[in-house]
């Protein structure tokens, strides 16, 4: 009678203590996609790799400054999450990575990236090494032909990725996360590796 | 004869004159915020447009002494990726309304011809296709706002 009781009771333990995968609101892309590795130029040209970010949790958006809707609108919902998140944003950067570097110079695009967030930090480098990191994350972009002022636009897409502290793709956000989930999903993150 | 006709042609263009140069607007305008960029780079235009009129209306151009270059560009989503276009005009349906917003129909905002300040309130006007003119008034707001300072206005 009391094993009849108990070996439910420990197997739905067991089950639990297994179904430890937490309820992602956004994709579960862990082990589908490369570790966070880059070298490119930051404030000042100076350059900033992946081990410079190690122990935050990162945000990164391809995306180019000459983009007056989509990327703002990006930026702001993560700007919006990292409030939404409180002091525990400390432990978050966002890292905007144009694919644009023939426009988008290291101090402009510090001044864009700090235009959304304090903890926004915005890189580039030559197109090669851009091209190269893209297509690490399978983002595909394309640069358009240039209007009569010499503007173009660069399709491009608007996924988010985001990377734990040891620099593990963990999530993908798409257009269609809105910011709670976003909220969501860094703050189990950051309970998984506190 | 000839002088009848050109009376009765004349009689027949008057109204589509009175159309071309009324002002009087059929819709009219909420909502207006600019999204400002730093380092004069492209800046966008919000407006949300209600048509209060039985006849569908088209916004057409925006004009304003505040910017060198003004386009209405149409953000869009293939699958993942986003771009841009150049669109020629956008409808607001009858007693509807449609809205220029984030992720979708915007203004280009290029070549500011002063400094923009955030909080002023710089005025562009809307072209229709019937010729009326409605101008407007948009507060400009940092880069990470979602709309205008005081919504519904």
């Amino acid at each position: 009678m009391r094993l009849r009781f108990l070996l439910p009771l420990l197997a739905s333990l067991l089950l639990g203590a297994c179904a430890k995968s937490p309820e992602w609101a956004m994709n579960d892309v862990t082990g589908h996609l490369p570790d966070l590795e880059f070298n490119l130029l930051g404030a000042g040209n100076q350059p900033v790799t992946a081990a410079d970010l190690r122990g935050k949790l990162v945000l990164m958006y391809f995306g180019y400054t000459h983009c007056p809707d989509i990327c703002p609108l990006s930026m702001t919902h993560l700007h919006q999450a990292l409030v939404k998140l409180g002091p525990a944003a400390e432990q978050v950067r966002i890292v905007f990575i144009s694919l644009d570097p023939a426009r988008d110079t290291p101090a402009l695009l510090q001044a864009y990236a700090r235009a959304f967030d304090p903890r926004a930090i915005g890189l580039t480098g030559p197109l090669k090494t851009v091209q190269k990191l893209a297509k690490r994350y399978r983002i595909g972009f394309s640069l358009g032909k240039p209007d009569q002022h010499g503007n173009y636009d660069v399709s491009h897409s608007s996924a988010v990725f985001v990377f734990d502290r040891d620099g593990r793709a963990r999530l993908l956000a798409t257009s269609a996360d809105n910011v709670d989930a976003v909220v969501h999903d860094l703050t189990l993150l950051l309970e998984q590796s506190p | 004869m000839t002088r009848r006709l050109a009376l009765a042609l004349l009689l027949l263009l008057l109204p589509a004159v009175a159309g071309a140069t009324s002002t009087a607007p059929t819709v009219s305008a909420h909502d207006a915020w600019i999204r400002l960029l730093p380092a004069n780079l492209p800046a966008a235009g919000y407006v949300r447009l209600d048509n209060h009129t039985d006849h569908s209306a088209r916004l057409v151009l925006v004009s304003s002494d505040a910017f060198g270059s003004i386009m209405l560009h149409q953000s869009l989503r293939d699958g993942g990726s986003q771009r841009m276009r150049m669109v020629d005009g956008m409808d607001i349906p009858a007693h509807g309304s449609a809205a220029l917003e984030p992720g979708s129909y915007h203004l280009m905002l290029e070549t500011p011809r002063h400094a923009i300040k955030l909080g002023e309130r710089v005025v562009m006007t809307l072209h229709f296709d019937d010729g009326s003119e409605l101008p407007v008034a948009f507060e400009v707001r940092p880069a990470n706002a979602s709309g205008p300072s005081t919504p519904g206005k």
